[in-house]
């Protein structure tokens, strides 16, 4: 294999010092496990609390007049009714209503903070100085994003900051944690309560060795990350949603707000109005295999005759359940939750289920 | 001196008369992470040296098993079905795959034994 040369985040040196095994993830030498595994590090995000290195994700700014308006024309979600202070999930759509990327949108005031793939930042730029001007557009070059994910998370962080634990799920402030500068959201992507922190290059092994001081925090890598946001039920971009999946298809309807759905005005706009109104040809649903055996993304789903009928985008094993768990498509009348399926899981064909998603309850913040 | 044999697939094979013990390397383990899934053969399938005879699933992985020798499966290590982090535990030993009875243990003069394999393995590492 052709060495590439690999992108190191602010917390490389913090990784090593830890155990990490690291490996090459959209361009970047990244921890996919510490030396407790994949399997512990993701009981303890479940039980306490983890620290996750997730720099390599893309943070960009906007900024400019009527920036949400303008921007609101690349995803379906309502940006322009997004209240400062909130954060919305949404995607970006192309002109046949496919995903380019699912991102991550906050208001702060009249700017954009967004936080997209890794593996997708270089089209995202391009797609946003496009349509948005090159002047509108700040990549984030010097900051690092840690994230500190589980039902401990907030009661670690008000330690260090006053106040977090009162903010809502899919929020943002700036807060200084233990004296260090930082944008923080209550998000994440394990269906675990939690935290994202937007921390300067400089300070951030700082920040990370400061949360991992505390008893119930320890570090989880990329492993643990698939395998919780699994259990979640939530999309990997280029397993589970891309360029030829539309959010219809993609069970991603609640991303579009009302608003959008009656106006449209985003790449794809009609074809998406369309299939809310009467539905798509295939769904992606959760599907559990039974037993243990692992039926991985690519593995085919399979009518009595041995034809190909769907495809499982996301499989793997579920630490919490200690069974298979997969997402895939299917036919959209075959998508109802208990719904027998076939997989050919390597040349053998295996029973499974359509499975109620998520496989894991969320356990988000949410005030009373 | 050892009479545990290594391929250079991470499998290891342990001859006792004309039969022997086949499982997976402790490197082969440490490499693969948290294992979740074993798929042995049956009792009474021959094997072809170098043929599949086996899958082993860790949670970041699967990676199929080859046989180091040729011969009659006599027996399955059967716990590995409830507890395949057996694997994980203890690679060289509770966590063994299947016993066979050889059909030719020439076959064997090919295979490393364990310095060369620490050998090989070493070099891996550096990759």
């Amino acid at each position: 294999m052709a060495e590439e040369k690999l992108a190191r985040t602010p917390l490389y040196a913090l990784h090593q010092s830890l155990g990490a095994k690291l490996t090459a993830f959209a361009g970047y030498d990244m921890p996919v496990q510490y030396a407790a595994g994949i399997i512990a590090e993701h009981l303890h995000t479940r039980a306490q609390a983890s620290l996750f290195d997730v720099s390599h994700m893309g943070q960009v700014v906007l900024a400019g007049a009527d920036i949400a308006g303008r921007f609101e024309r690349l995803v379906p979600a309502d940006v322009v009714g997004l209240r400062s202070g909130r954060v919305r999930y949404t995607v970006f759509t192309n002109e046949r209503g496919g995903i380019l990327d699912d991102l991550m949108v906050a208001r702060e005031g009249e700017a954009l903070h967004l936080v997209v793939n890794a593996a997708r930042k270089s089209e995202d730029l391009a797609h946003l100085r496009a349509a948005l001007g090159t002047g509108a557009v700040t990549y984030l070059e010097d900051r690092a994003l840690i994230a500190l994910q589980g039902p401990a998370a907030a009661a670690v962080l008000a330690r260090l900051a006053r106040g977090v634990e009162a903010m809502a799920f899919m929020s943002l402030a700036s807060v200084e944690i233990a004296g260090i500068a930082c944008d923080v959201t209550r998000s994440g992507y394990t269906g675990e309560d939690g935290y994202e922190m937007s921390v300067a290059a400089a300070n951030a092994e700082e920040l990370a060795r400061r949360l991992l001081a505390e008893p119930e925090v320890a570090p989880a890598g990329l492993g643990a990350r698939d395998t919780l946001r699994l259990e979640a039920g939530l999309c990997l971009y280029a397993n589970d949603i891309d360029e030829s999946t539309t959010p219809v298809e993609a069970d991603l309807g609640w991303t579009i707000q009302k608003r959008r759905r009656e106006e449209g005005g985003f790449p794809g706009a009609a074809i998406i109005q369309r299939e809310l109104a009467h539905g798509t040809a295939r769904r992606r649903v959760g599907i559990k295999p039974e037993g243990r055996q692992i039926a991985r993304a690519h593995t085919p789903i399979v009518d009595a005759a041995g034809k190909e009928i769907g495809i499982i985008t996301s499989g793997g094993f579920s630490p919490s359940l200690e069974g298979a768990i997969a997402m895939g498509y299917v036919p959209s009348s075959l998508a109802a939750p208990g719904t027998a399926l076939r997989l050919a899981v390597r040349g053998a064909e295996r029973s499974a289920q359509v499975a109620r998603l998520p496989f894991v309850p969320h356990r988000y913040h949410t005030p009373r | 001196m050892s009479n545990i044999r290594y391929t250079k697939d991470h499998e290891w094979i342990r001859v006792d008369g004309d039969e022997a013990t086949v499982g997976i390397t402790d490197f082969a383990q440490d490499q693969l992470g948290d294992i979740v899934f074993v798929e042995l053969p049956e009792v009474g399938r021959k094997l072809e040296k170098g043929k599949e005879a086996g899958v082993v699933e860790s949670v970041k992985a699967a990676s199929e098993v080859y046989a180091p020798a040729s011969g009659e499966v006599t027996a399955v290590n059967a716990g590995l079905a409830d507890d395949p982090a057996r694997v994980n535990a203890d690679a060289m030993g509770e966590g063994w795959f299947y016993k066979v009875k050889l059909a030719d243990a020439k076959e064997l003069g090919d295979l490393m034994d364990e310095a060369a394999y620490n050998a090989f393995t070493a070099a891996q590492d550096k990759h």
